[in-house]
């Protein structure tokens, strides 16, 4: 006896390239939209540049000022939409909260339900943090993860894992070079990487 | 006045919800510690089918042992774990003996 789906809700198909039957309903209702003047191919490649557009250098502008600002790494770490903002960036995410790597302590963001990332920040997530692999393994083999992505962090370290699951959005603050003094601005925005403020990267420079 | 504050000792509760639920399983039941208040937001189970006028619920960030969480894995004990929880889905670790 086949096991009988129709009690269950609408499961989602997913393959490796995607939701495809997501991507069929969309690209129909496109059609339809455009079939009947309501909305234009322009607008729709608009709209996706929009949302293409935020990228790692927001992320990277903020790190660099909380590193050499000590005032505004406070107001970072209390309220990081509110510290955010300040900087003129438009963030859409309710809430940022900022998390800070010391010498004893590691921050690894993930959110193993689906792909929540800070998208105002830092743009679109990379393809490996929506992988159900990531997303598995973020949480119960972190060390394992690290050390795939170069890292080979210290048991003394402590490690502290955040699951994006609900609400909050997360960015990690990483510890600045040991000759900070001597970068301008743009020096240390050019040291920063996405992988550092996902936290699968932990030394600058 | 929220049902929890920072540093209580809290269970997840398997409440058997079926539909978008945000509360993964691999915490139910588990026992952690508040770590902070988050605010009130409307509640995702009521938002995926549409229902916008639900009453917004406190939202808490709780922290999890890994070593607890991952008996199988080897894990340093200092280790964490960090996750939103909605108050619907806590119970004082105290009162959660009967819990679901």
């Amino acid at each position: 006896m086949p096991h009988d789906h129709t009690e269950h809700e609408a499961l989602v198909i997913e393959d490796d390239a995607g939701n495809i039957e997501a991507q069929i309903i969309v690209d129909a209702l496109q059609d339809v939209l455009i079939a009947k003047g309501l909305l234009t191919a322009r607008e729709v490649t608009g709209a996706i540049a929009k949302l293409e557009s935020p990228g790692i250098h927001s992320g990277a502008k903020i790190v660099a000022k909380a590193w050499t600002d000590p005032a505004y790494k406070q107001r970072l770490l209390a309220d990081g939409r509110a510290a955010v903002q300040e900087l003129d960036i438009a963030v859409t995410e309710a809430r940022i909260i900022v998390v800070e790597n010391t010498v004893h302590v590691h921050n690894l963001i993930t959110c193993t339900l689906c792909s929540c990332y800070p998208r105002s920040i830092l743009g679109q997530p990379p393809s490996w943090y929506t992988s159900k692999a990531y997303r598995a393994r973020s949480v119960r083999q972190p060390r394992q993860v690290l050390a795939e992505f170069g890292l080979e962090l210290p048991e003394t370290v402590q490690l502290t894992v955040h699951d994006s699951n609900a609400d909050m959005r997360y960015l990690v603050l990483p510890q600045p070079p040991r000759d900070l003094q001597n970068k301008t601005a743009s020096d240390l925005e050019a040291m920063i990487s996405r992988d550092h403020l996902i936290g699968v990267a932990r030394d600058i420079g | 006045m929220t049902r929890f504050a920072p540093g209580d000792r809290v269970q997840v509760l398997a409440l058997g919800k079926i539909g978008h639920v945000r509360i993964p399983h691999y915490i139910r039941h588990h026992i952690g510690h508040v770590e902070r208040y988050c605010g009130t937001y409307l509640n995702p189970e009521d938002l995926a089918v549409g229902n916008t006028s639900g009453r917004a619920v406190d939202l808490y960030r709780v922290i999890f042992s890994q070593a607890r969480l991952w008996p199988d894995e080897a894990v340093p004990p200092h280790d964490t774990l960090i996750i939103e929880v909605y108050d619907h889905w806590l119970a004082h670790a105290e009162e959660a003996e009967n819990a679901p």
